[in-house]
């Protein structure tokens, strides 16, 4: 008698997104996954609560760790990734801090991408370097970059994909074969993607994380950050890993790889660092932000058709002296975006001014429909100028590496008519 | 290595739902150690788990006497739990064999990263069932709804009222 079958039924990425994780509930078979607005849980005894604490059992015991709403976005964002598990947290920073807290020691060492999200580049070189983590960033646009700037303490490499606010796509599987050829994870931050259209995962990434603050909140209303491993990496392959493959003290001696297999790092990030350090994502937000992935797919396809409409638009304008949106046919990285996100190159770009400074606080100054506001990946439109705000604490040169320069404007399309915004826009650069 | 191994999840199911008492070999008197954690597990779902260890035979592991093989088990069992490396796992299933059809249990349940095909083989062509490279607390967990609390992708898209405890 044998019980290998026939491979299972494959649900697609528009029933995953509806579905996944939220099985109707066991006792009163809501349909809708209900909000647990609760911070405990009681112990059936003394025995049951010992097998909680020791990690024995699964269950829950208190919201900073497990709850069970916060459980349904975790599984249904490991579904969408195709990754084996998640962890949610109280944002896309506090996913990172508890990724790399799980795999760093003090003196350890990472490779990052020089184009990320300028929150994340002050985040790795100034307050990491506080803890002991120290990052050296590249340019990714050649991927032996990374190599060369492996060092014996090096245990990440860490990119965005689809690059914050640069408009640049990576060349994801060649990195991904330098980080297995040095045999540490490939950590993707795909928030600016979303699993819709890119699934780093399927590429060789190991770890993704997002902050679901973005499209996947997708409304503006819910902060929130997700950490998903793919189960995928061997950590006990050498010795660099001593966080998963070492008794923790932190947890009776208990050995996160060996005890919970593919699983372990979100384990490890949700029994240690949630615990330790608090970053939870709350049961509210949890909800806006499954209710919200249910029409994701359709966003996205709303949001990659305005872009395009956006950016066809602005690419001809005589104050626009350059738009740099991978979904452009005249982008450098348009073949790249094409590989990689055939469904299209998300909805966040941006455009350098033919003026400087001054004309970038002039157009976003004068639009009327687009949101003056340091956000992406809203319903609404959205207009900033990262020098003046969310890079603004960089030097000049690194706001020019991170493709964030005095006349760089960024845009993130939303849901609006196509026409109304490129009329925005018009109005706006009227006044320039 | 050969390829991958799918299970149907009815077929694990099944199992889950039809064995009582389940050999578990290689059991660690530690209580860190994963086999603690997967028979503290199914002892609390139901299962009465043996230990199996010759290290540590006549002492008392979980409330369970541990025996030093499974033909010292004084009674049937239903399921063999094999916390053991993957060449191990071939002496495991030999023993298996040599025991009476009516005291040997049915099944052979290989641990995640314990796989031997070729003892597999000979297994079910004895007529066992034969799961490898799995846990029965993980599976468990993942088919009657737990392991997705701990943000854990089960696979399960379903509308139907979800059902805890096999």
């Amino acid at each position: 008698m044998s019980n290998k079958t026939d491979k299972p039924w494959e649900y697609g990425d528009e029933t995953k997104a509806v579905h996944a994780g939220s099985q109707p509930d066991p006792v009163t078979g809501a349909r809708n996954t209900p909000i647990y607005q609760t911070t405990s849980y009681v112990f059936d005894d003394v025995e049951h609560a010992a097998d909680l604490f020791n990690l024995q059992t699964f269950g829950f015991i208190y919201s900073r760790l497990t709850n069970p709403t916060v459980a349904v976005l975790e599984e249904r964002m490991a579904s969408l990734e195709n990754g084996r598990a998640s962890v949610c947290a109280a944002s896309g920073h506090a996913a990172q801090f508890l990724t790399f807290f799980s795999l760093l020691e003090p003196g350890d060492h990472f490779i990052a991408s020089r184009n990320l999200y300028g929150g994340s580049i002050t985040q790795f070189g100034v307050s990491f370097k506080r803890l002991g983590w120290n990052c050296t960033f590249v340019d990714p646009t050649d991927p032996e970059n990374f190599r060369n700037a492996v060092t014996p303490k090096t245990k990440a490499i860490f990119i965005e994909v689809l690059a914050n606010p640069g408009g640049i796509v990576l060349d994801l599987e060649a990195i991904s074969a330098v980080a297995q050829d040095v045999h540490v994870p490939l950590i993707v931050d795909n928030t600016l993607a979303t699993p819709y259209l890119l699934q780093p995962m399927s590429w060789g990434a190991d770890l993704v994380v997002h902050s679901t603050t973005k499209f996947l909140s997708g409304h503006g209303t819910s902060l929130g950050g997700v950490l998903i491993e793919s189960g995928k990496f061997d950590w006990a392959a050498d010795d660099k890993f001593p966080t998963m493959t070492q008794p923790d003290p932190a947890y009776h001696g208990l050995t996160f790889y060996e005890t919970f297999g593919d699983f372990g790092f979100t384990m490890k990030a949700r029994a240690v660092g949630l615990r330790d350090f608090g970053p939870s994502m709350s049961p509210a937000n949890a909800f806006y932000t499954i209710t919200a992935i249910e029409s994701l797919p359709a966003r996205m396809d709303r949001h990659v058709k305005n872009a395009i409409a956006v950016a066809e638009f602005l690419e001809t304008h005589p104050k626009i002296k350059r738009v740099s949106y991978a979904g452009l046919k005249s982008s450098p990285y348009n073949d790249l975006a094409n590989k990689y996100m055939p469904k299209g190159a998300g909805a966040v770009f941006s455009c350098e001014l033919v003026g400087g400074y001054d004309a970038g606080v002039k157009l976003v100054e004068g639009v009327n429909l687009f949101s003056h506001l340091a956000n992406v990946g809203d319903t609404r439109s959205l207009i900033l100028h990262p020098a003046s705000t969310t890079h603004r604490q960089l030097t000049d040169e690194q706001r020019d590496a991170a493709g964030a320069g005095a006349n760089v404007i960024r845009l993130s399309i939303g849901q609006e008519t196509a026409e109304d915004l490129i009329h925005d826009l018009d109005v706006g650069l009227s006044k320039v | 290595m050969s390829d991958a191994l799918i299970y149907s999840d009815d077929s694990i199911r099944k199992i889950l739902r039809s064995v009582k008492t389940i050999a578990l070999v290689g059991a660690s008197p530690k209580w860190v150690r994963p086999s603690s954690f997967v028979m503290k597990y199914l002892q609390g779902k139901g299962y009465r788990v043996i230990p199996v260890n010759p290290g540590h035979a006549g002492k008392e592991i979980l409330g369970e006497m541990v025996y030093a093989s499974l033909a010292d088990i004084p009674h049937p069992f239903d399921m063999v739990d094999v916390f053991r490396s993957s060449e191990a796992a071939a002496s495991v299933v030999d023993e298996v064999l040599a025991l009476p059809a009516s005291q040997r249990g049915k099944v052979i349940w290989m641990q995640l990263t314990v796989r031997n095909d070729e003892a597999a083989t000979k297994a079910e062509q004895a007529g066992l069932a034969v799961i490898m490279d799995r846990c029965p607390k993980i599976e468990f967990g993942r088919l009657f709804g737990e392991l997705g609390w701990s943000g854990v992708n089960s696979g399960i898209i379903s509308s139907k009222r979800r059902k805890l405890g096999a």
